[in-house]
C-alpha cells in the first residue's frame, strides 16, 4: 500500500486536549508516523467537554484517503455520536468504522498498524487486540 | 389526521417545555450525572425550532428527520444521538405520507424507541429514557392523554431504580433515590405531544 492510501484514524474524545494529545502520543510512539492521517475530534465546537458531530465528520473527511477510516471514541456521547452518524449513512466517508478498542492503547496500535501499511481490517484488529494487553 | 404542521407544533411545544424545565433537568442531572442535561437539550431543541422555522419540511416524517439531525449535531452530550435517533427513526418509519393517523404514529414511535435501545443498549428498568418511552408507546394506542400519564408515571418510577447505563451507572447503589433526568425529559416530549393533540381536539 502506498503512503498516500493509508487507513485514516479519527480520535473522538470528550476533551479537545485529550484527543489532540492522544493523537500526538500515538504518532510519536509509531516513530513519528507522519504518513498516517490522524485527526483528533475532541470536545464541542465551543470548546467545552462533550462531542461534536460536526467535528467528527470534518475529522473523518480530512483523514479519508480511500482506504477506510477507523474511529476510536472514549466513552458515552462520543461512542453514541459516532454510532448515530454511521447509522445516518451519508454523514461519514464510505468505509468509516467505529473500532471497539481502549482509547489510548487502541490509538497507538491503530496508528502503528496503519503506518505499516495495514488495511482497515488489520487496523481494527490491532486496536481491538489492545484490550487483551493486561498490565498486571 | 396529523400533518406536518402538527409535528412542527409538537417540536416547538417540546422546545418551550424544555426551556421551562431546563433548570429542573439539570438539577436532576447534577445528582447522578454531569449536570448538563437541561442546557444540552435546551440548545438542541432551540436549534430544532429554528431549523423547522427556516426549512418548513412538508411531511411529518421530514419534520422529525430534520429535528433528529439537529439534535445529533447540536446537543454535545449523549442525549443528542439518543433523542436524535428517536426522532429520526420515527420520522423514517412515517415515510413520505403527508398526513398520518395516531395508530401509524404509535407504530413509528415504537420503531424510534427500538432504535434508541439498539443504539444505547438500554432495556426497561435500567433507569433511562426508555423507562418513560416504552410505557408511553404502549399507552399511545389508547390515546395521547394516556401516553402522557404513562410517560410521567414511568419517569417517576425510575426513582427507586439503580442505574445500569450511562454515567449514572458508575454511582452504583448511590443512583437509587433520584429520578432519572433522561426519563424526565422523555416525559416532557410525550407531554408536548399530548398537549399539541389536545389543542387540536384529537
Amino acid at each position: 500500500m502506498s503512503e498516500d492510501t493509508r487507513v485514516g484514524i479519527v480520535l473522538v474524545s470528550h476533551s479537545a486536549e485529550v484527543a489532540a494529545s492522544v493523537a500526538e502520543l500515538a504518532k510519536g510512539l509509531a516513530g513519528g508516523a507522519t504518513a498516517v492521517p490522524v485527526a483528533p475530534a475532541g470536545g464541542t465546537v465551543s470548546g467545552g467537554l462533550g462531542t461534536s458531530a460536526e467535528l467528527v465528520s470534518a475529522a473523518a473527511e480530512t483523514v479519508d484517503r480511500g482506504a477506510g477510516v477507523a474511529v476510536l471514541a472514549d466513552l458515552g456521547s462520543a461512542v453514541l455520536t459516532v454510532k448515530a452518524l454511521l447509522a445516518e449513512g451519508d454523514e461519514l466517508p464510505e468505509g468509516t468504522r467505529l473500532v471497539d478498542a481502549p482509547f489510548l492503547e487502541g490509538a497507538v496500535a491503530a496508528v502503528v498498524t496503519s503506518a505499516a501499511g495495514g488495511d482497515l481490517d488489520a487496523v481494527e484488529a490491532a486496536a481491538a487486540d489492545a484490550y487483551s494487553h493486561h498490565k498486571v | 389526521m396529523l400533518d406536518a404542521d402538527f409535528f412542527r407544533r409538537w417540536m416547538t411545544a417540546t422546545a418551550a417545555s424544555v426551556d421551562r424545565e431546563a433548570e429542573r433537568l439539570t438539577a436532576l442531572d447534577s445528582a447522578i450525572g454531569d449536570a448538563d442535561h437541561g442546557s444540552n437539550l435546551q440548545r438542541g431543541f432551540t436549534a430544532v425550532a429554528a431549523a423547522l422555522d427556516k426549512e418548513a419540511p412538508q411531511t411529518p416524517g421530514a419534520v422529525l428527520i430534520l429535528a433528529g439531525r439537529q439534535l445529533i449535531s447540536t446537543v454535545g452530550g449523549a442525549s443528542g444521538p439518543l433523542y436524535g435517533t428517536l426522532l429520526r427513526r420515527t420520522g423514517k418509519a412515517l415515510g413520505d405520507a403527508t398526513e398520518v393517523g395516531a395508530a401509524q404514529l404509535a407504530e413509528a414511535l415504537r420503531a424510534g424507541v427500538d432504535g434508541v435501545m439498539a443504539l444505547g443498549g438500554a432495556a426497561p428498568g435500567d433507569k433511562t429514557m426508555i423507562d418513560a418511552l416504552v410505557p408511553a408507546v404502549d399507552a399511545l394506542g389508547t390515546g395521547f392523554t394516556a401516553a402522557r400519564t404513562a410517560a410521567e408515571e414511568g419517569a417517576q418510577a425510575t426513582t427507586p431504580l439503580q442505574a445500569r447505563k450511562g454515567r449514572a451507572s458508575y454511582l452504583g447503589e448511590r443512583s437509587i433515590g433520584h429520578q432519572d433526568p433522561g426519563a424526565t425529559s422523555s416525559a416532557l416530549l410525550i407531554a408536548a405531544l399530548a398537549d399539541t393533540a389536545e389543542a387540536d381536539g384529537e
